[in-house]
C-alpha cells in the first residue's frame, strides 16, 4: 500500500531531464527531496503525477502503475500542491480551497465539504482569510492557500512542490509540523521537494537526493546529509552544528 | 476547539473569538455570500423575463399588450398573425442568441484561460457568418448547408485560437491580435463574397453583416435552438471542471479533470452555439464578453451560478438591445448588431484598461 518508483527516466527536447531515479514512500513516511536548483524535482513530482509522461520507469502506487488510473481516481488518491497559480478572475480563498472536495461531491457540495473546507483554512492559520480575493494574497498566503486545498482533498498521499519556500521562519516551522502531524495522526505519505537542508533533516523520515539529475542518495536523513553529500552535490563547504538535541548545517562558503 | 478549561485559558478564548473567526464565522459568511449571489441570479432572470415581456408588447406604435393578450385568443386574425409571425420569432431567436453567446463567451473565457476571449473577439463570429454567406452563394437551395457551414468555419476558427493559447509566450494579447487578424480576413472575404454575389444573395449577405433578428422563421428557429439547448446542458453540468481549469491546467488534472478533452469539447460546444447563435441572425458583438462578464462582477466566477447568471444576462441584452434598436428611430429598426456594439465597445475598453492597470 505504497509509492515505489523505480528507473524514471525524463527527457526534453534540450536533453536529459531525470534518469534512473528509484525510491519508495510507506503510508505515515515524509520524504524529502532535495537538490540543487534545476535537478528536476518539479519534473519528478509532475512525473508522479502522471502530469508528464516518462521516456522510462514505474511509478507504482498501491499496486497499480499512474498511467493506469483515471483522473478522478487518482484524485482520491493523491492530491498535488504546486509551487504557485495563476489565476485569471478573482475567486475568493474559500472557494479555491473548495475546489480540493471535488474528487469528493458531484454538483453541490455538502455540510461536510464545507465544514472540511473551513477546517482546513484553520489547519493552516488562513481562516481570517477566508473571503479575500485569492489573487490578492502574498507569495507565503497563497502558499499555504494552496496546501489548505491539498488538505481538503484527504487524501491518503501527498506531494507538495516546494512547500516552504516562500513561508517566513515561523510559518516554515508550522508547515512542516503540520506534515510531519499529518503522516503520524493520520498514516499520510507525505512527499515534499524542499530546498532548506535543515527541514528535511528535520522533519524527513527519509531524503531523496538529486545529483544532475540522478538519484545521489536515498535513505534516512542521517545518512544522506553530510559535509561530503553538500559539498558533492551543492557544492558548499558547510559546518556541522549541534544543539537542543538538533543537528544542523551552515553553509560556509562555495567550494572549489 | 480545545478541552482546556482553566479560567485564564477561558478568558483568553473569549478575547480571541471576539477577534479571530470561528468555524461558524467562515461558513456562514460563505453562505452569506452565496446568498447574495443567488440574489443576483434571480435578479438577472427576471431582467431577461421582463426584456422579453417588454419586447413583446412593444409595437410599432409604443405599448400594445392588450392587443398582444387578446392574439393569443385569436380573436383578431391580423394581430394573431403579427405576433406569431414577427414578434415571437423575433423574440424567440433574441433569446437563443443571447444565451448561446453568453455561454459560449463564458466557455471561451475559461478554456482558453483568457478574460478578453468571446466568440466575437476571437473572429468565430466572423467565421461562422462567412461559412453561412458561403453556404448561400454554393447552395442556396439547401437550408442545412447554412448551419453546417457556420459550424464548420466557426469550429475552425475557434480551433486555431486554441492552437494560439498553446503556443509558447502566448499572452492575453496575443490571443486578441489573432483573433482581430482572423477577424480581418473572415471580414474580407465576405466583403469578397458580397462584392460578386448575385443581386438576391447579396442582400441576404448584407443583413448578416449586421445582426439581426428580423429574418429568422421557425424552421431556422427550431435549428438554432438544437445548436445551442442541446450543447448548453453539457456545458453546465461541467461547471465544477470549468472553476477548476481556471487554476491552471495542472491542478485542473491533480483534481481530476481531464483537461485536454475538457478543452476540446469545450470548444466544440462553444463553436455550435456561437454558430446556432449567428446562423440565422449575423453576427451580434460583444454579447460573450459582455454578458459573462457583468455576471462575474455580480455572482463571482463559480461556473455553476455564472453559466445561468451570464445566460440570462445575454438573453436581456439582446432582447432590449433589440427593443431600444426598434423604439429610437422608430419606424426605422436599427440592426441590434449595431446597437449591441454600441455597448460593447466601451465596455471592452474598460476591460483592456483595467487588466493593463492590475498587471503593473
Amino acid at each position: 500500500m505504497s509509492l515505489a518508483v523505480q528507473g524514471l527516466c525524463f527527457s526534453r527536447p534540450s536533453g536529459r531531464i531525470l534518469s534512473d531515479v528509484g525510491f519508495d514512500l510507506e503510508p505515515g513516511q515524509v520524504l524529502a527531496v532535495a537538490g540543487p536548483n534545476g535537478v528536476g524535482k518539479t519534473t519528478l513530482i509532475r512525473l508522479l503525477m502522471g502530469l508528464l509522461p516518462p521516456c522510462a520507469g514505474h511509478v507504482n502506487l498501491r499496486g497499480k502503475e499512474i498511467p493506469h488510473y483515471s483522473r478522478s481516481a487518482l484524485a482520491r488518491l493523491v492530491a498535488y500542491v504546486p509551487q504557485g497559480m495563476t489565476g485569471i478572475f478573482p475567486m475568493k480563498v474559500f472557494d479555491l480551497v473548495l475546489l480540493g472536495r471535488r474528487p469528493h461531491l458531484a454538483w453541490r457540495p455538502s455540510r461536510r465539504d464545507l465544514e472540511r473546507t473551513a477546517q482546513a483554512l484553520f489547519q493552516l492559520g488562513i481562516e481570517g482569510l477566508a473571503e479575500r480575493d485569492a489573487q490578492r494574497l502574498s507569495g507565503g498566503q497563497l502558499q499555504k492557500v494552496l496546501i489548505a486545498r491539498a488538505l481538503a482533498q484527504d487524501t491518503p498521499f501527498l506531494f507538495l512542490d516546494e512547500p516552504t519556500t516562500s513561508l517566513d521562519l515561523r510559518h516554515q516551522l508550522e508547515v512542516m509540523e503540520l506534515l510531519r502531524g499529518l503522516a503520524r495522526d493520520k498514516g499520510a505519505g507525505v512527499l515534499a521537494s524542499l530546498h532548506d537542508v535543515n527541514m528535511a533533516r528535520r522533519f524527513a523520515d527519509k531524503v531523496l537526493l538529486l545529483d544532475q539529475g540522478r538519484t545521489y542518495g536515498f535513505g534516512s536523513p542521517d545518512e544522506i546529509l553530510n559535509e561530503t553529500s553538500l559539498r558533492e552535490v551543492y557544492g558548499v563547504e558547510v559546518a556541522r552544528l549541534s544543539g537542543c538535541g538538533l543537528t544542523g548545517f551552515l553553509p560556509l562558503r562555495a567550494s572549489v | 476547539m480545545s478541552t482546556v478549561a482553566s479560567p485564564e485559558y477561558r478568558a483568553l478564548a473569549a478575547r480571541l473569538s471576539a477577534v479571530a473567526p470561528e468555524p461558524g464565522d467562515v461558513l456562514r459568511a460563505q453562505g452569506r455570500r452565496a446568498a447574495r449571489q443567488r440574489m443576483w441570479l434571480i435578479f438577472f432572470l427576471g431582467l431577461a423575463m421582463g426584456g422579453v415581456a417588454l419586447s413583446l408588447f412593444w409595437g410599432p406604435d409604443g405599448f400594445d399588450g392588450p392587443r398582444v393578450l387578446a392574439s393569443f385568443h385569436g380573436d383578431n386574425a391580423v394581430a394573431s398573425a403579427m405576433i406569431w409571425s414577427m414578434r415571437l420569432p423575433r423574440l424567440a431567436i433574441g433569446a437563443l442568441a443571447g444565451m448561446g453567446l453568453a455561454l459560449s463567451g463564458c466557455v471561451a473565457q475559461a478554456v482558453l484561460r483568457n478574460p478578453l476571449a468571446s466568440p466575437f473577439t476571437l473572429g468565430i463570429s466572423s467565421g461562422g457568418a462567412f461559412g453561412a454567406a458561403l453556404a448561400m452563394i454554393l447552395w442556396p437551395w439547401s437550408a442545412p448547408a447554412i448551419p453546417a457551414m457556420a459550424i464548420i468555419f466557426s469550429l475552425l476558427t475557434s480551433l486555431t485560437a486554441l492552437g494560439v493559447t498553446r503556443l509558447r509566450n502566448a499572452t492575453t494579447e496575443t490571443l486578441v491580435l489573432a483573433g482581430v487578424a482572423v477577424m480581418f480576413l473572415f471580414s474580407a472575404l465576405t466583403s469578397y463574397i458580397q462584392y460578386t454575389a448575385p443581386q438576391m444573395e447579396l442582400q441576404r449577405i448584407v443583413f448578416w453583416t449586421f445582426g439581426s433578428l428580423a429574418k429568422a422563421g421557425w424552421g431556422d428557429i427550431a435549428v438554432a435552438a438544437a445548436m445551442i439547448l442541446i450543447p448548453a446542458p453539457w456545458v453546465v453540468l461541467r461547471s465544477w471542471d470549468l472553476n477548476l481549469i481556471l487554476c491552471g491546467d495542472e491542478t485542473a488534472q491533480s483534481l481530476g479533470v481531464s483537461v485536454s478533452r475538457l478543452k476540446v469539447l469545450g470548444i466544440v460546444a462553444m463553436s455550435v452555439m456561437s454558430a446556432g447563435a449567428i446562423c440565422f441572425c449575423g453576427v451580434i458583438g460583444f454579447i460573450g464578453l459582455v454578458a459573462p462578464h457583468m455576471a462575474r462582477l455580480a455572482v463571482g466566477n463559480d461556473h455553476r451560478i455564472l453559466l445561468p447568471a451570464s445566460a440570462a444576462l445575454g438573453v436581456a441584452l439582446v432582447i432590449l438591445a433589440d427593443l431600444a434598436g426598434r423604439i429610437l428611430y422608430a419606424p426605422l429598426v436599427i440592426p441590434v448588431g449595431i446597437m449591441t456594439s454600441f455597448v460593447g465597445v466601451p465596455f471592452f475598453f474598460w476591460l483592456i484598461i483595467r487588466d493593463s492597470r492590475r498587471r503593473w
